[in-house]
């Protein structure tokens, strides 16, 4: 690699030179080869610091351009290169049709080039502002950062922020990579003043300690070898650099073991194991191990893999264990050291980046998915929003793409975890919109909330089912939906009425004396709304669990917040009945005069006028109140859901 | 003391996780088997991954009937070894029109392959499918997501890929409708490189197409390229075929697959050729250059693997 000199432009005739011992002995290159070691590291900078002009370097000079690559590379560079004759290392990288056009990155594109001594794999992230999203994604797989600064500009806004991104993330070797060194004439004292900048700047967000480095990514200084243009220079240049840099395989063996069940192996009777990888630690067969959330403990018998059974397994190996005892495991466990096992909560604080279009809604049920587990959970309105720019921490109500963030997250069950800053497999999540399936945010859980861990769950000697028994019934959530004014109170009365001639025990909750009580703090914002269906729902499964039917009338306009209530409630309990009333014909009875005042925009956030109503897509009951009375509509109702029993 | 995992180990790691994955969350994968090299590469890291079940999916080879005779050979033994059940589609409207690499040009890839794959996946109704991609191949691939979603008619939106932290992936998709549903290709050696791939079939052992030895073999040449006589369908312009010492570097339909000179014949040998060479992989292909340089990216748009 060092024929590469750096002061000798790039030429077709210096592209791709094979390694000589590749030539020589190919049998001594490839046991060398075979023990190569991996990182991972990310490349961040703004539009113009030169980022895929750097990748495209460290692909050229460990020599992973070919030569059809480097020809159509010469064409286009002076089709549509941005550096006269000169090859334009840019296009080598910008993948995509529609980067090309318009000049930019605009999503993360992996590389991969190697050394003799190691393999890498480059998460090249855009740097513009609007996709910070991408900037995280590609930081959450690395273990190096290389935050790139023009010289000419020394530390911009973007600097910090990607710098703060990498932190939170969880990245501990930062390189400062000083770029277009050639532009300033290779001007020390004007590299020195960049590096005491970032410095102060690293100290005040807890960067311990960075590499920096004098670089011309378009030139090739200090990339493969040393530059002769700066003999003030005397450290390594960043190939050297990330070929010796030690990796965090240290930090994650001498954990205590974990690893997250991803599936339960059971090809026949007489084999049952669990198949993960493993998350921290080290494990030996005879280790005594704990099984959570359950807590049930046992023994390793077996590291089973297809090449044969394992005297010891290390963090980042994917295998499969057997037990010595037959306990309960399955997928979402995590098999951990018995003597130092994780926690297990169902309330925390985290940080929190928003990745969708789609603002975050207080206290709508996600999934949250965290290693193998996947559990319904909220978040509460954000302790404050960071200002990625500055770190300033700043009041919020909600979460918009791109932003960051700390809030409570709740878990519908509890799960097992571990902050992020001790192990980002299990303290990394993701939430996932349960209707249109997008992954909505990552999260980096910070720690448990006290009270969720002070608060158990009592159980009680009368179960739900004795409460039921009693009653002779089956306990039922009819939860009417419609528009304001479709007459889901009028048919939910009629129901009830009906019901208790036939000495079922019943309760019927409504929206507007609901309103009245428990729920006259909150208003008619989207928040408050899904905060009135879940204190409803809580309230509805109290009940239900009393062996009470519960009829329910509220709009609950969206249909995630119905989902909600549904998934609290053992399978065929909850029954939703959609009160199909068009607008016109809502809006034409208005017997509350509502629909008069939306109108004239005396009442704001009115279901139908100026606030979406999300129809059932499949409703259990249907009734058509056009065609239907309401007594016609409660006998129809009573028809669907007996028995009862 | 720390043990340092070397670069394959971490591979391999990572797409057993990628593969368990899968079959954990979806409903009714499938591993789309080329028999190729990445292919080989794929099933072994599969059986690994289940062991000791057989991987709990079939292999699916989305046949032209174009394919070399070696690899037929190879794909029948390949998945009775690891105990799969093996579908074999092949576009019945690509055979009653008699699609061919010779008379057809472009329509081949299209009839055959993409519209093959789309068939094969909505007549089984497969809501996930392996690949053996790997994201130093093209461009567009690089930036490319490991769950990466199709829509109900398969199409790819590069602008719409989920975000994919850490190593959580996100398998959810909507509901399957009478108009088919979303699925999602899954591309387990997506950080994988061709020697990579060279050196970890090297290290396991693992059994591929003879075609990538060299040996001498009947060969004309066609378009500046060197094409293997397969058998008697091949349309011979007056020429006799020429045994020469060749080798291949991708496998695909033989009469679209050009072949290298070389008497590279052991897997040492092959790997010190694929560093000593000077042109990338892919350049064998025809497919990859009749559009310009986005030519995979608009294939993918609409539905190629």
């Amino acid at each position: 690699m060092a024929d590469h000199s750096s002061s000798e432009g790039p030429s077709p005739q210096n592209a791709y030179r094979p390694d000589a011992l590749a030539g020589e002995d190919i049998d001594a290159y490839l046991t060398r080869h075979q023990h190569k070691t991996m990182l991972r590291f990310i490349t961040c900078g703004s539009v113009d610091d030169g980022k895929s002009t750097l990748i495209g370097r460290l692909l050229y000079d460990s020599k992973m351009i070919f030569e059809d690559q480097l020809a159509s590379l010469e064409s286009d560079s002076k089709r549509i290169g941005t550096q006269g004759q000169e090859l334009d290392y840019a296009l080598l990288v910008d993948g995509l049709a529609a980067e090309r056009e318009q000049g930019i990155t605009i999503d993360v594109a992996y590389r991969f080039f190697s050394t003799d001594r190691r393999k890498f794999i480059v998460a090249d992230c855009p740097g513009h502002e609007q996709y910070t999203r991408n900037m995280v994604t590609g930081a959450s797989t690395a273990e190096l950062a290389v935050i790139l600064v023009d010289a000419r500009k020394g530390v911009l806004v973007q600097t910090r922020r990607h710098s703060f991104l990498c932190h939170r993330l969880g990245i501990r070797r930062i390189v400062l990579a000083v770029n277009k060194m050639d532009l300033i004439d290779y001007d020390q004292a004007a590299y020195d003043a960049i590096v005491a900048d970032y410095a102060r700047f690293a100290a005040e967000i807890g960067i311990e300690a960075f590499t920096a480095m004098p670089i011309s990514g378009f030139k090739g200084d200090n990339i493969a070898g040393p530059s002769e243009h700066m003999p003030w220079y005397t450290g390594p240049s960043l190939i050297e650099h990330l070929e010796t840099v030690e990796l965090g395989a240290a930090d994650a063996q001498d954990r205590p073991f974990r690893m997250p069940v991803q599936w339960v192996n059971r090809p026949d009777l007489d084999f049952r194991g669990f198949a993960g990888l493993i998350a921290g630690g080290t494990i030996k067969p005879g280790a005594a191990l704990r099984v959570l959330p359950s807590g049930k403990t046992t023994t390793l018998e077996r590291i089973v893999t297809f090449s044969g059974d394992l005297e010891e397994a290390v963090a980042g190996q994917s295998v499969t264990l057997t037990f010595a005892d037959e306990i309960d495991c399955s997928r979402g466990d995590v098999i951990a050291a018995a003597e130092d096992p994780p926690q297990v909560s169902d309330q925390f604080e985290a940080t929190l980046v928003w990745m969708d279009d789609d603002p975050m809604l207080v206290g709508r049920a996600y999934w949250l998915k965290l290693g193998t587990q996947t559990v319904s959970a909220s978040v509460q309105e954000p302790k404050y929003e960071i200002n990625v720019n500055t770190m300033a921490h700043l009041a919020a109500k909600t979460l918009t793409l791109n932003s960051i963030g700390v809030a409570e997250v709740h878990t519908e069950k509890p799960i097992v975890f571990e902050p992020y800053a001790d192990n980002r497999t299990l303290g990394g999540f993701v939430l996932i919109d349960k209707l249109t399936n997008r992954t909505v945010a990552g999260g980096m859980l910070h720690f448990a909330l006290r009270r969720a861990q002070n608060v158990h769950w009592q159980p009680s000697d009368v179960t739900r089912e004795d409460h039921a028994g009693i009653k002779n019934q089956t306990p039922r959530v009819l939860w009417f939906t419609g528009l304001s004014g479709s007459g889901k109170s009028t048919i939910a009365n009629e129901v009830e009425k009906r019901l208790a001639v036939m000495n079922r025990h019943t309760f019927l909750l409504d929206g507007d004396n609901v309103r009245h009580g428990l729920n006259k703090d909150l208003g008619f914002t989207d928040a408050d709304r899904i905060e009135n269906i879940r204190r409803v729902g809580e309230v509805a499964r109290l009940m239900a669990d009393a062996g009470l039917i519960v009829l329910t009338a509220f709009i609950s306009p969206f249909r995630a917040e119905r989902q909600m209530v549904r998934d609290m409630l053992p399978d065929t309990e909850f029954v939703e009945i959609f009160v199909d009333t068009p607008l016109e014909i809502a809006e034409q009875r208005d017997v509350k005069g509502l629909y008069k005042k939306a109108r004239e925009g005396k009442l704001k956030n009115f279901t139908g006028i100026d606030s979406p109503y999300e129809a059932p897509e499949n409703p259990d009951i249907v009734v058509n109140t056009v065609e239907m009375t309401p007594g016609e509509a409660a006998e129809y109702i009573i028809r669907q859901i007996m028995p009862l029993k | 003391m720390t043990r340092i995992l070397t670069h394959l180990q971490r591979l391999e790691a990572e797409s057993i996780h990628i593969m368990r994955e899968v079959v954990a969350e979806a409903e009714k994968p499938v591993m789309l088997y080329s028999v190729g090299k990445d292919s080989a590469v794929m099933l072994h890291l599969a059986r690994k991954a289940f062991y000791p079940a057989p991987p709990p999916f079939p292999l699916l080879h989305v046949d032209t009937t174009w394919k070399f005779q070696a690899m037929y050979a190879l794909r029948e033994k390949a998945a009775r070894e690891a105990g799969m059940e093996l579908l074999v589609h092949r576009n019945p409207e690509a055979i009653e029109r008699g699609i061919n690499p010779f008379d057809h040009g472009a329509l081949h890839t299209d009839m055959w392959k993409t519209e093959g794959l789309k068939q094969a996946l909505d007549k089984y109704g497969f809501d996930a499918a392996f690949g053996g991609a790997r994201r130093d191949e093209e461009k567009s691939r690089a930036k490319e997501r490991i769950f990466s979603f199709r829509t109900a008619t398969h199409g790819w939106d590069p602008k719409n890929q989920r975000p994919e932290l850490w190593n959580l992936y996100n398998a959810r998709k909507a509901p399957r409708t009478r108009n088919g549903g979303e699925s999602i290709r899954v591309f387990p050696l997506s950080n994988w490189t061709e020697l990579d791939i060279w050196q970890y079939i090297q290290l396991e052992n693992i059994e591929i197409v003879p075609l990538y030895f060299a040996a001498p073999r009947p060969t004309v040449e066609r378009d500046g390229m060197l094409v293997m006589v397969d058998d008697d369908r091949f349309p011979l312009e007056g020429e006799q075929p020429i045994e020469r010492w060749i080798r291949f570097r991708t496998l695909g339909c033989y009469p679209l697959t050009g072949a290298v000179e070389s008497t590279a014949s052991t897997l040492s040998e092959i790997i010190q050729e694929m560093l000593l060479t000077t042109t990338s992989e892919r350049q064998g292909r025809a497919i990859d250059r009749d559009a310009g340089g986005s030519s995979m990216e608009k294939k993918k748009q609409e539905g190629y693997f």
